[in-house]
């Protein structure tokens, strides 16, 4: 099949949208969770690692008790400690954000690489557990195309919806995302009119170690049951160009997850598709991060990131 | 106040020396929850790096691409650029070097020994400037951007040594370079030998030193790093100066990647850095940034990582490194806090917290 073919029988088959979105579920709660912490003020590129740890101690917790929704609980407390040292040395210390979070992705790799023989007895990948179920609705799955995608879907599909909806209402709707909003275009002013800027970026901070280990917890848990060393394999920062192409806002953060979902799905379905060498094939895996570098590089511009984004706030 | 001053002398020394023994203490730590003795565990890191004439031999060969990559982290840093993609530019380096290396036949060592080096410098510097052009332009974040060109040279090297280079049977990999493009080794220890590239690294970190202190380019591109604004203001421009700093930082890792080539492996394997660019991140804040205090520093890695590597054989993962860099990166960034204990423990508790 040539590429042109391949590239239309993708588009025209309901299994490229199904890839599309599942490809977008973790980037888009873990470019949720950079909105958070961004807005308030405290980059956060640690999201990588904290992905990593997330789903990692999502699987042990689910190997050890069997019960995946227990996993994904403690999933998300892993990454809420990840995530609470950066915020610890970022609010309360000044710390340069930028290498305390490389730190962090390194301490949860090498944390995770090195458990990895003691819990599970071998390296490379865990034992498979059970998977966070599925959840099939038959009236929908009963209508063609729509059914195919949706009619059987993970519940982290459900997950993103609630989350994305909630986000939206929390940053735009509610006291306080105005003042998440506040504290990190001009903290000082904020400040002055008495909004607690430490504990807010806190709250930033640590939603993003929660959401993060969600999206993490996904590759693990929601899509094939077992968790794999090189996992999250840099989705991470993609999904930090996610929360960048979306502006900074959940709902274009959820949009731009989609679009990282489809280079995705699409060199998933043309390395299936594509009469090529295997060598070949495996070059496709280059789209996503070839598209990475085309929006933050093209885009970084064109959107408008939080004033005080990655300045520490210190209180005269 | 006075003693205060003269105290914080030493602290662009204490803080990384503090954090490496903190780091150790965590690190041992862990190895006590998974069961196991950390003093007989960093026993035999000792001897795995020291213990024996082969010991020192693969340390100091580890050590040689270390003092290049942390010498690209290191001078980023200095410029104000965060360069986390020295993996990838010394995998492209590496590539570079092969594709040159491999074509040199029975050229004398004289031109095909520069010609290589060469080779991966323009390699590295070629990848980072895509992320440096971009930062220049558009304001790229370039750890985002470097990242992405790191997953980028592993699927390109894994398409290369599977492809257009592979030869042979087994492990994906590239023909050997010419003989006149591999380095000799300085000295032969049994089995293993110190590779000259050694004066190599050392001579360029030299050059650097000279180049950051000495000349008007090294004081634009520090300038710069500290204050772009006032620099821009005082007739510096700061997009050049981004984007030289990249290319150089580049050119040393991707000079990392062809010493390797020439005098280690003298062919390339698929993704082929191995996670060498990442150390670069530590050494090069161990050394605060310094291109002599990173001579040490990368001692100091790969002295771990040569331990490391004993330490398996008593079961413990060599992961272990990965987790006590980890951790002295953290203090480093927070070093605030560092400096903190630091004076409690030389002044009591009068002195408080330093904000």
């Amino acid at each position: 099949m040539n590429f042109l073919q391949a590239i239309f029988t993708s588009l025209t088959s309901p299994l490229f949208y199904k890839l599309t979105i599942l490809s977008a579920l973790p980037l888009m709660f873990t470019a949720i969770g950079g909105v958070y912490s961004e807005i308030t003020g405290v980059t956060n590129i640690a999201l990588e690692g904290i992905m990593k740890l997330g789903g990692f101690s999502a699987v042990v917790f689910t190997f050890w008790t069997g019960n995946p929704w227990l996993g994904l609980m403690m999933g998300m407390v892993a990454g809420l400690l990840l995530a609470l040292l950066h915020a610890y040395v970022s609010i309360e210390w000044s710390a340069n954000q930028i290498v305390s979070a490389t730190a962090l992705v390194l301490i949860a790799e090498g944390l995770v690489s090195f458990l990895m023989k003691p819990i599970f007895g071998e390296e490379g990948q865990s034992k498979f557990v059970t998977k966070l179920p599925t959840v099939r609705i038959q009236w929908l799955k009963d209508i063609p195309f729509i059914g195919d995608i949706f009619g059987e879907i993970t519940v982290f599909f459900y997950f993103a919806i609630f989350v994305v909806i909630i986000s939206w209402f929390i940053i735009y709707k509610t006291p306080l995302g105005l003042r998440m909003r506040a504290v990190g275009e001009n903290p000082k002013a904020a400040d002055t009119l008495g909004v607690n800027v430490q504990k807010i970026r806190y709250f930033g901070v640590l939603m993003s170690g929660v959401l993060g280990a969600i999206g993490g917890a996904y590759l693990a848990l929601g899509d094939i049951g077992q968790f794999q060393e090189q996992m999250p394999s840099g989705k991470g920062f993609i999904a930090l160009a996610a929360m960048i192409l979306g502006n900074w806002s959940p709902i274009g953060a959820m949009f731009a997850a989609l679009l990282f979902g489809a280079a995705e799905a699409l060199n998933i379905q043309l390395q299936s598709l594509l009469d090529i060498p295997t060598e070949m094939k495996s070059l496709l895996n280059l789209l996503p991060f070839v598209l990475t570098i085309i929006i933050v590089g093209g885009f970084v511009g064109k959107t408008k990131s939080p004033k005080a984004d990655g300045v520490p706030y210190e209180k005269e | 106040m006075a003693i205060k001053n003269k105290k914080i002398n030493w602290m662009p020394l204490l803080v990384p020396v503090i954090s490496v023994l903190f780091a150790l203490i965590i690190a041992g730590i862990i190895i006590v929850l998974i069961g196991k003795n950390p003093f007989m565990a960093y026993g035999k890191m000792l001897e795995g790096a020291f213990g024996s004439k082969t010991a020192w031999a693969s340390n100091i060969t580890k050590m040689t691409s270390l003092v290049l990559t942390g010498l690209a982290v290191g001078f980023g840093f200095r410029a104000g650029v965060f360069n986390i993609g020295a993996e990838g530019q010394m995998s492209v380096g590496a590539m570079f070097a092969v594709m040159v290396g491999i074509n040199l036949g029975n050229v004398s060592p004289v031109i095909a020994i520069p010609l290589t080096m060469l080779a991966g410098m323009l390699g590295g510097a070629f990848w980072a400037s895509i992320a440096g052009v971009l930062k220049a332009r558009t304001g790229a974040n370039e750890v985002i951007t470097t990242i992405m060109l790191n997953w980028i040279a592993v699927y390109i090297g894994n398409y290369l040594v599977s492809g257009p280079l592979a030869v042979g049977q087994g492990t994906p990999k590239s023909p050997e370079v010419a003989m006149g493009a591999q380095l000799p080794a300085l000295m032969t220890v049994q089995a293993s030998s110190i590779p000259s590239s050694i004066i190599t690294a050392v001579v360029v970190a030299l050059i650097i030193y000279i180049v950051l202190e000495k000349t008007t380019t090294g004081y634009e591109l520090k300038a710069v790093g500290f204050n772009p604004y006032a620099a821009e203001y005082g007739g510096i421009s700061i997009s050049k100066n981004i984007i030289l700093t990249m290319a150089i930082s580049g050119a040393l890792a991707g000079l990392a990647g062809s010493v390797e080539v020439m005098s280690v492996h003298h062919r390339i394997f698929g993704s082929f850095a191995g996670g060498k660019g990442f150390d670069g991140i530590t050494i090069a804040l161990i050394g605060q940034n310094n291109p002599i205090g990173i001579i040490f520093s990368a001692f100091l890695i790969s002295s771990l990582r040569s331990g490391s590597n004993a330490m398996q054989t008593v079961g413990i993962p060599d992961d272990i490194v990965t987790i006590i860099q980890g951790i002295i990166i953290f203090l480093v960034a927070a070093d605030r806090i560092v400096k903190t204990w630091i004076r409690k423990l030389s002044f009591g508790k009068k002195e408080g917290e330093v904000k």
